[in-house]
């Protein structure tokens, strides 16, 4: 009889572990709360500090994840699935707001919206307001000065292609007597190929955008390929390894090249500063950053290229408490002392927010320097890839390219460009 | 003849000797990169010893000890396992055995869905159990074992009736005759006759329930709680930045555990993979 | 007895029968009625008839991996076999150290695929690169092969030992008897050794099948599906149509390609089952 007794205990202890979980949820809705779906892992613990002081101070609870690189969407999917979904999130643009359209906000009239520098920063459609930008960087090709002036040159020799190239070109042809090369591996692997697929594909773009007066297109033209081609044969020709290893390298192994003093150039961005400065590696005496010449245009008053991928959504399905709490905390991020001083210091962003403070990142001053100077940065058009499908394909015509240069390969990368653009366009529609 | 049998194994025995070594080389060549410094980790260098010069101590592991929390992570997952093999022991052994000394449609019916839900791919309720899970709240660390239980119930039950098939149902009629009710005719008579079967199956859904990684990433609340597989990818950084010291050090730390408790127990864990395939 | 223990079903079966409730039986039916709506959240399904399959039957990405995971599945599972069967003859032919194999043998078969993923790539991507050929990101080839070591790595120990446990189970009176007929050892290997250790070969191929085809941890870490789609197999297509796309449309396909699955696996284990089952019977 006991052993009865004792099993039907059992058998209704596991029922009762089983639903206690609900009234716990049940309470927790009444109370404002914020989740935010991360999409920076470098800034991970940053964003946790910030808003374990945010509730300290009001109470709110802010709850911050960082999905793992790679897995931003598919995370940001499950989780949107869920009863208790992120009521912040992220999107990287106009192509990636088409996704998630339907789960913004309308942030028009928003406290946060006031505060941006310019409404070049909203993801704007109509009046709605479905995103902010809340972080701007810069990339452009930084240089190891102590490096380049052991080479006898400096920076203030190069504003424009043809002396870039010279540079390089004199750096590659002495390299066994200086121990070192132009350009670090311009590696293709997963890790690495957006710099390449992406960022320095923006360029032609933006300057066929800039030509044609426009902002985005469903069929690009291709007009300044020829100086992509220029500008990718320099990398791949004046690099660390030969063309053809491009396929066996990844972002890793080209920022060690950097770090060992065996490149004077890599293109990479204002992110890659931490990776780059501190101890046992560069101070901020040792690098620069200098604008990505392609060949095209006023290149003396070219900038680096700066703008976003990076902005905020709120999801319109969250209860309104927490669409409130949501919106006071992004608020409170970009407009209170500690706030901005988080965002700037300890994650080394430039925010589009009126009360920003300035960043400690070198390459974020470097941008602001030459700014000043009346050049002009190059904006972010990657945002208006097609699709990540489209971006693949050049990312393998480029590799096939680098392995074997010829016309014929290269017409490959014309082809996926161009006609893989049309196509991935009006898949999208 | 007897000589050349003799060269035979000894030749073998080289031979399965270098096989061995290849064997374990993967494991070894993850251990040697986390004495490395991150800096001096690359592609092609894996291979490499580390020079001291390059030698980073235990570095790497304190960082991937302290920078994703896997100290939790571990925790969790050791919660999650023990509570969901202990959950599928004994309340798929008790299920099990009405299955198979009962004779109704609804034994029947029982026993053929286990078996069916067997063979079914996860991905078929992927996305179904994990909204069930969620509106249900089964998604903390200390009440998934029941998504644990439903899922895996199928082969438990498989194996424990496939063994109970076979022990004569004349002992537990005696119990039942000397006044025992079910309950305790279960818990003398039964479940110590099920020992072995217990180890095998037991063995059988630790190993499951512990490298999972596919339903706890759609299913726990990760917000606050990760187990050890979800950890690793999280030292993949933004911009295609991978902490590879790191992430090595924390493949280490996963597998030394397993490794120790493999080395420790391998006597049942090969009898009751042995045992357990073969009754199934 | 039958009459006591049926009074006391509620208590044996009632705890295990709603967990697979839960964990089972509902997400496998809602799964099934899903496949046939348009859908995001299960909350706001609506009918979409047989559009879902449609779509699906000609999604080409999908018969791809398809393609691929059968590839996989052929040479895994006869590579897999062979390997642990030869492995198994060795070590039960009381060798010394042969208790130090087989515990070496079978140890990366308890480390999880996520981390058997990572582990292999680092390695596979080293040698590439030593030989300066594409890393696994670019290469379809290495993608293939490495999966196929990968596996072949973490499986081997655990197929040898239901060897092992089979080979051993054959009685020395039938080995002695056909010692006396004369057969040679590779005639009592063919005649006898193998018939005696159908079972053995019936439960390995069942389980290492429904593992090549259900596969998805590795693939996940190993190649990701990289370059470009080309080596995802089944259950990661379905997952990425799942969780990597956006859009009203998408989870309905990806249900859809969920049930199409399943009943392939199911099938292709009922056929393997009831093959090498008459085998069985019949020797």
């Amino acid at each position: 009889m006991k052993k009865k007794l004792l099993s039907l205990l059992l058998v209704a202890a596991m029922g009762l572990t089983m639903f206690v979980g609900c009234d716990g949820a049940a309470n927790a809705d009444t109370e404002a709360s914020v989740y935010y779906l991360n999409f920076k892992p470098e800034q991970k613990e940053e964003w946790e500090a910030l808003a374990a002081s945010y509730e300290q101070q009001t109470g709110v609870k802010v709850k911050v994840v960082t999905a793992a690189s790679g897995e931003y969407e598919t995370t940001l999917m499950s989780e949107m699935g869920k009863s208790d979904a992120p009521t912040l999130f992220q999107v990287n643009g106009p192509v990636g707001l088409a996704n998630w359209k339907d789960y913004c906000y309308d942030l028009a009239g928003s406290e946060i919206y006031k505060q941006l520098t310019s409404d070049a920063f909203a993801l704007k459609e109509g009046n709605a307001v479905h995103g902010i930008a809340y972080v701007v960087e810069s990339y452009g090709i930084i240089v190891n000065k102590t490096l380049l002036a052991k080479a006898g040159y400096s920076v203030d020799q190069i504003d424009s292609f043809e002396d870039l190239k010279k540079v390089a070109e004199d750096i590659t042809a002495r390299s066994a007597e200086l121990g070192f090369s132009a350009f670090s591996s311009a590696g293709m692997d997963g890790s690495s190929d957006w710099r390449f697929k992406t960022h320095l594909a923006n360029l032609p773009i933006y300057f066929e955008y800039q030509k044609d007066g426009i902002g985005t297109t469903d069929a690009i033209k291709g007009t300044y390929l020829d100086n992509y081609r220029q500008i990718w044969d320099l990398y791949i020709n004046n690099s660390t390894c030969a063309g053809k290893d491009l396929a066996a390298k990844t972002g890793d192994d080209s920022r060690n090249e950097f770090l060992a003093g065996k490149a004077v150039f890599f293109q990479n961005g204002s992110w890659e500063y931490g990776n780059l400065v501190g101890e046992g590696k560069f101070t901020d005496n040792d690098l620069t950053m200098i604008p990505i010449y392609v060949g095209v245009g006023e290149e003396a008053k070219q900038g680096l290229c700066t703008g976003t991928e990076n902005y905020w959504c709120v999801n319109k399905n969250a209860s309104e408490v927490d669409i409130k709490a949501t919106l006071d905390f992004i608020n409170w991020c970009v407009t209170s002392e500690e706030g901005t001083k988080a965002m700037a210091d300890d994650m080394g962003f430039v925010i589009p927010f009126k009360k920003a403070v300035e960043s400690p990142n070198l390459f974020v001053k470097v941008d602001a320097q030459l700014t000043a100077v009346g050049k002009t940065p190059v904006s972010w058009n990657f945002p208006t890839m097609p699709s990540e499908e489209w971006k693949n394909g050049v990312g393998s015509a480029l590799t096939a390219y680098a392995a074997d240069p010829t016309d014929a390969n290269w017409n490959a990368v014309v082809t996926a460009f161009v006609e893989g653009w049309a196509k991935e366009a009006n898949l999208t529609k | 003849m007897k000589k050349f049998v003799k060269v035979g194994n000894v030749l073998l025995t080289v031979v399965l000797t270098v096989l061995s070594v290849a064997w374990i080389y993967p494991v070894f060549m993850i251990l040697i990169n986390t004495f490395k410094q991150e800096n001096a980790i690359s592609t092609d260098t894996v291979f490499d010893l580390p020079t001291a010069e390059i030698f980073a101590g235990l570095q790497n592991y304190i960082t991937a000890i302290e920078s994703q929390g896997f100290l939790k992570s571990l925790g969790y997952s050791l919660v999650i396992t023990i509570t969901s093999v202990a959950a599928i022991l004994l309340l798929c052994s008790m299920c099990a055995w009405y299955i198979t000394r009962v004779n109704t449609f609804f034994a029947k019916a029982l026993y053929f869905m286990f078996a069916f839900s067997m063979v079914v791919p996860f991905q078929m309720v992927m996305f179904t159990l994990s909204q069930t899970a969620d509106r249900l709240k089964f998604n903390t660390p200390w009440n998934i074992w029941v998504i644990y239980l439903g899922f895996g119930a199928g082969l438990a039950v498989f194996m424990f009736t496939g063994f109970m098939k076979s022990i004569p149902v004349e002992i537990e009629e005696a119990a039942m005759i000397d006044g025992c009710n079910p309950i305790q005719t279960y818990f003398q008579i039964v479940m110590p006759m099920l020992k072995p079967t217990m180890i095998s199956v037991g063995i059988l859904e630790a190993m499951w329930v512990w490298n999972d990684y596919l339903l706890p990433t759609l299913v726990l609340d990760i917000k606050e709680y990760r187990t050890i597989p979800m950890l690793i990818q999280y030292f993949r950084g933004g911009y295609g930045r991978v902490e590879m010291g790191p992430m090595m050090a924390c493949i280490m730390l996963t597998v030394i555990p397993i490794i120790v408790v493999y080395l420790c127990g391998q006597k049942y864990i090969i009898k009751g993979v042995a045992a357990g395939a073969v009754k199934g | 007895m039958e009459k006591a223990l049926k009074k006391y079903g509620p208590i044996f079966t009632l705890p295990t029968f709603i967990a697979f409730c839960i964990g089972f039986i509902w997400p496998f039916l809602q799964g099934l009625y899903l496949s046939f709506c348009q859908f995001t959240t299960v909350d706001n399904a609506k009918w979409n008839g047989l559009k879902n399959y449609i779509y699906v039957l000609q999604d080409e990405a999908f018969l791809d991996s398809f393609g691929f995971t059968v590839a996989f599945a052929v040479v895994s599972i006869l590579s897999i076999n062979v390997i642990a069967f030869t492995l198994a003859l060795l070590l039960t032919r009381g060798l010394k150290g042969t208790n130090f194999f087989r515990t070496v043998f079978f140890m990366p078969n308890l480390i999880g695929g996520i981390v058997l993923g990572y582990i292999w790539q680092i390695l596979i991507n080293c040698v590439l690169s030593l030989v300066e050929a594409p890393l696994l990101a670019l290469n379809t080839a290495a993608g293939y092969w490495g999966l196929i070591i990968l596996m072949c790595w973490q499986q081997i120990g655990y197929m040898m030992i239901i060897y092992i446990a089979g080979l051993q189970n054959i009685s020395e009176d039938v080995l002695e008897a056909a010692r006396v007929d004369g057969a040679n050892s590779w005639q009592t290997l063919i005649k006898v050794k193998l018939p005696m250790v159908m079972s053995s070969i019936t439960v390995c191929v069942f389980l290492t099948l429904t593992n090549s085809f259900k596969l998805f941890d590795q693939n996940l870490a190993l190649t990701g599906g990289d370059p470009n789609h080309t080596t995802d197999m089944l259950a990661l297509n379905i997952y990425q149509t799942f969780y990597s796309r956006a859009g009203m449309q998408w989870k309905g396909y990806g249900q859809a390609k969920a049930v199409i699955f399943c009943i392939l696996v199911v099938t292709i284990s009922l056929i393997q089952l009831n093959a090498t089952r008459k085998r069985e019977v019949q020797s």
